[in-house]
């Protein structure tokens, strides 16, 4: 038995990421892209747009099974933990990416539980594509819906900016720096 | 008139005060009033709608109901379709702008007795900070005491509006143009 679990981590011993973690990091950043662009295009559809049922539909279904996606990397993260720092970083960016890793998955926790709490203010489910049903829980507060909806789309905001500055380190750290911080972040054969 | 005379004879035999003007406190407390709205669905069905939350109180007189005034007012954030985003869009800036119109209200001008218990109910309509004068085709469905030692009088109404003269676009096709309003008012005598 370890005293500490961070030691035992699949993880901690390398530099890298591995390929279960690369995939889920990459697999969710395309996702995320398409749900936010979809979000903000589908807000906008006219009523007698042909896509003015599919498209929130299609939303909420990826946003459901985005979340399912983001438990399984939590528990993930919990469990395999993360690669040692690259040697030679500053301390002060390796602690600011380390913020801006934990806000990211505040966010995206934050952006799909308000996007249920919108659509389930009226105790209906979520159905996902058919395949099933996420049982709604009804009004939780006051004006559940309307509150709920102005966080789902000023987090998703927020999300985005922090997303330029991760991806804006990232570009910088291979470009620039030429280290491997990029690069650990990709599919690799043991 | 036959009717009147009756009344009137009746009240001096049994020597009853006489029903003069009185003010009574519509039951929105108990729930015995509904404001709803009926509007077309893309001409081929019908939506229902009510307002939750409003307030309001009359003056009646059985004897001169020209006499008789009415005032309501309405939160229109309280509105309610049964669906968590359909009403979160109905409170949006595309249809009730409850951010900047939270109340609707009605308050009547005049009072034009009818055929039997009917009688044109007229006044001024507020909505999304629009005022227009309305016509209320309105009736006394009866009035009497209650098993619980007060006395209450009930009145119905139903009312047309067209959207776009509240500055309210219609986005939902020319068959949505027209909202048709119900009314169903007990008030408590006070």
């Amino acid at each position: 038995m370890q005293a500490e679990p961070q030691n035992n981590a699949v993880m901690a011993k390398t530099l890298r990421y591995n390929n279960l973690s690369v995939s889920l990091h990459w697999l969710m950043a395309l996702v995320v892209f398409g749900l936010f662009a979809l979000g903000f295009w589908m807000v906008d559809l006219t009523y007698y747009s042909s896509w003015y049922k599919t498209a929130p539909y299609w939303h909420k279904s990826v946003g459901i099974l985005l979340a399912a996606l983001l438990l399984l990397r939590l528990f993930w993260r919990f469990k395999a933990g993360k690669p040692a720092a690259l040697p030679h970083q500053n301390r002060r960016l390796q602690q600011m990416a380390a913020l801006v890793h934990l806000l990211l998955y505040l966010l995206l926790l934050a952006i799909v539980l308000t996007g249920y709490l919108i659509s389930t203010a009226d105790g209906r489910g979520i159905e996902v594509f058919s395949w099933f049903e996420v049982p709604g829980m009804g009004e939780l507060f006051a004006e559940q819906a309307d509150i709920a909806g102005a966080l789902h789309k000023w987090f998703a905001y927020v999300l985005m900016a922090l997303v330029v500055l991760h991806a804006a380190g990232a570009l910088k750290h291979h470009f620039v720096d030429k280290d491997t911080t990029l690069k650990r972040m990709w599919w690799h054969k043991n | 008139m036959k009717k009147f005379v009756i009344a009137a004879a009746m009240s001096a035999i049994f020597s009853l005060p006489a029903v003069q003007a009185a003010d009574y406190v519509i039951d929105t407390q108990g729930a015995h009033a509904f404001i709803q709205f009926k509007v077309s669905h893309l001409g081929y069905s019908w939506l229902h709608g009510r307002f939750n939350t409003f307030s309001g109180k009359f003056s009646y007189d059985d004897k001169n109901l020209a006499a008789s005034k009415i005032s309501l007012e309405i939160d229109t954030k309280s509105v309610d379709s049964n669906h968590a985003e359909r009403d979160k869009h109905l409170r949006s800036a595309d249809f009730l702008n409850v951010d900047k119109h939270g109340k609707a209200s009605f308050v009547s001008t005049k009072v034009v007795p009818k055929e039997g218990e009917n009688f044109d109910l007229v006044g001024n309509f507020t909505l999304n900070g629009v005022t227009k004068e309305i016509t209320i085709a309105a009736a006394k469905t009866g009035e009497g005491k209650d098993p619980w030692g007060g006395y209450r009088a009930g009145f119905e109404g139903k009312t047309s509006i067209n959207l776009s003269d509240y500055g309210i676009k219609n986005i939902l096709g020319p068959a949505s143009e027209t909202v048709q309003l119900d009314l169903v008012v007990e008030g408590i005598r006070q």
